[in-house]
């Protein structure tokens, strides 16, 4: 029960923080929200015996990535969106998304249910192959990622540079030299 | 309630009226090592000598006038200073400091003294540690003014680009702790290398080490770093419009992080609370039977701020520019290659 | 233990409303937070069947999402600068031209 309990908890405030990035027009407080619905899932990785994978989410997303989402915000002096203008061009009010959104989600919730009652929920992971000991230890995680997964690893640290390399040519002045 | 439980709070309860009262007992340490450092004695008239001076000094930061400029937001401009402090208080959670205790046989089975001993500890500090960076950069945004701005911005800019110098003197400790506990890389550290050295980490990585220092106090927004919150440059950088209670919450975050980095230092790099000095005495199997390590370790703390205070009435400050690239272009690859040599040699020396 | 499906609900929902984020929101940067949104789902379900299948594949996966996110979400934001310093304007509907 009071498993449940931290997962409700953790997930409504992941829902809940997500809506409201969506739905607020100050892109600073949206920034802050997306924060807290990234706490939210990282308490849910640790439910599944992921503690490492956790903080990683935490310091590279909430510690590095939302903190240049801020700096950018705050550079940009990011303008909220004008309040009559978003009402009046809002895609909700136009009537074919509207009904062509309706009948979309009716088809996915109808699915979604479907799937639910169909009753094939797992509750305990398959024949308990790895217990919650081993898949959380860090020593299993850097092993299969260095021995398995080095190709994508390497890679990855290319794709970093390519993206830091892009990320200082695209955003200078023009006419800057370097 | 059970007993273990009680206690257990209990301890939990003691580390946060500890780190309060490191908080207070710093502004009067600093006050006083300045004043003698400056050859004239620090405050003096509240207490014997002085040692009241932070109750007068809080007080008066409470009987004073709570102003919100005109433009700040209104929810950011209170969340900031919280969230410096939130970041700074949970951040002492994993860092232990103290050995396993029985309190002298009242349990049956030890319990350890530290807030919490999770396996990836040290990673939980470094998380909530750049969780601070926030409290800065809101505090420089929702003032709405330009100084606190600039200041906000280059104060997380700078905890930026030194958390990885940081992280990766860090990731050499624990490659040779063998384990991202604290906990256990503070065991590591037990008994002596060719019986007479202390087995400290810092002896096998004494530039890890400085490495690890200077990123600390570059990362608490310390001098000789303090540029963003320097007062001849920034008026007062990112708290300039702050006042009263919102404002004292600022330093003490301050405090209490270099608190952390401190107590992260001595125990990753002096051997926490095992080995009293940097050679063996005998004090140090007295001190493993009656449970004392916890005096030890305050100890270590203890001449780390010292070292810390020393430090910022000495030098004189980084001009923000020479600060960066201080950071990225000499303290990052230094702390590459520490590490890069660190898996060598222990690779070499295990295989 | 928590059911799998529960899992797989929240990552839904969240996915679901990053998505609506991306097509609703007029605002560049919400846009790219949006696109945040989804990338977390997505890393919750692969963290959750990784759990129920007993690998930590799932978690090496989502070390490679996260990884791909933060380069992405650093070339976007320099792209918004460079063309917020063009057009003053972060809506999206401004440069619908295809001359620069």
């Amino acid at each position: 029960m009071p498993e449940m309990l931290v997962f409700y908890t953790f997930s409504a405030v992941a829902i809940l923080a997500s809506a409201f990035v969506i739905g607020q027009r100050n892109p600073m407080y949206s920034v802050l929200l997306l924060v807290l619905s990234f706490a939210a899932v990282a308490g849910l990785f640790i439910q599944l015996d992921a503690p490492f994978l956790a903080l990683a989410l935490m310091i590279v997303y909430a510690g590095a990535i939302m903190v240049l989402f801020l700096f950018v915000v705050m550079l940009l002096n990011a303008p909220q969106e004008d309040a009559l203008t978003w009402d009046r061009a809002h895609p909700l009010r136009h009537p074919v998304v509207t009904r062509f959104g309706t009948v979309l989600a009716v088809f996915l919730i109808v699915e979604l249910g479907y799937a639910l009652m169909r009753g094939n929920d797992l509750a305990q992971p398959i024949g308990s192959r790895a217990s919650g000991e081993v898949v959380s230890s860090v020593r299993e995680l850097g092993r299969v990622l260095f021995t398995d997964y080095i190709f994508a690893f390497e890679a990855t640290s290319i794709l970093i540079l390519v993206a830091m390399v892009g990320a200082v040519m695209l955003a200078r002045r023009e006419g800057e030299q370097s | 309630m059970d007993l273990k439980l009680a206690i257990e709070l209990g301890v939990i309860g003691l580390t946060f009226f500890m780190l309060i009262n490191a908080s207070a007992l710093l502004v009067l340490a600093e006050r006083k090592i300045m004043g003698f450092m400056q050859q004239r004695y620090g405050p003096y008239l509240v207490g014997p000598h002085g040692a009241l001076q932070p109750l007068a000094d809080i007080l008066k930061l409470l009987f004073k006038e709570e102003l919100r400029p005109k433009g700040a937001d209104k929810w950011l401009f209170t969340l900031a200073p919280i969230l410096s402090v939130t970041a700074a208080f949970a951040a002492f959670a994993t860092v232990p400091w103290g050995a396993e205790t029985t309190l002298f046989g009242l349990l049956d089975t030890p319990i350890k003294l530290g807030v919490a001993d999770v396996n990836v500890g040290l990673l939980v500090i470094f998380a909530i540690t750049s969780m601070g960076v926030y409290g800065i950069v809101l505090a420089g945004w929702s003032s709405n003014s330009k100084y606190s701005l600039f200041g906000g911005l280059r104060a997380s800019a700078q905890m930026i680009s030194y958390e990885l110098s940081y992280a990766t003197s860090l990731a050499a400790v624990v490659l040779l702790a063998g384990s991202l506990s604290v906990r256990e890389i503070v065991d590591s550290q037990q008994g002596t290398w060719l019986g007479f050295l202390s087995h400290w980490w810092i002896f096998v990585q004494p530039v890890g080490f400085i490495i690890y220092a200077i990123a600390g106090v570059a990362e608490t927004n310390r001098a000789p770093f303090d540029f963003p919150e320097a007062e001849q440059e920034l008026v007062a950088g990112y708290n300039t419009e702050y006042s009263s209670v919102r404002f004292a919450l600022f330093p003490q975050a301050e405090y209490i992080n270099m608190a952390t980095m401190s107590a992260v230092a001595s125990d990753l790099y002096l051997g926490g609370w095992h080995g009293l000095l940097p050679f063996y005495t005998p004090l140090d199997p007295l001190i493993e039977q009656y449970g004392l390590g916890w005096m030890v370790f305050l100890a270590k703390v203890s001449g780390f701020l010292f070292f810390y205070i020393w430090m910022r009435w000495t030098l004189p400050r980084y001009r923000y520019d020479q600060l960066m690239s201080f950071g990225w272009k000499f303290l990052l690859p230094v702390s590459v290659v520490n590490l890069i040599l660190t898996a060598a040699g222990w690779l070499y020396f295990n295989a | 233990m928590v059911p799998l499906s529960h899992y797989l609900i929240v990552s839904a929902v969240l996915f679901a409303l990053g998505a609506a984020g991306v097509f609703l929101r007029r605002n560049l940067i919400t846009i790219l937070l949006s696109i945040e949104i989804m990338l977390n789902a997505v890393n919750l379900t692969f963290v959750a069947f990784g759990r129920f299948a007993g690998d930590v594949d799932g978690q090496i996966i989502t070390f490679f999402v996260m990884t791909v996110a933060a380069a992405e979400a650093a070339v976007g934001l320099a792209l918004v600068i460079a063309l917020f310093r063009h057009r003053e304007s972060l809506n999206p509907d401004t440069f619908t031209n295809l001359k620069w």
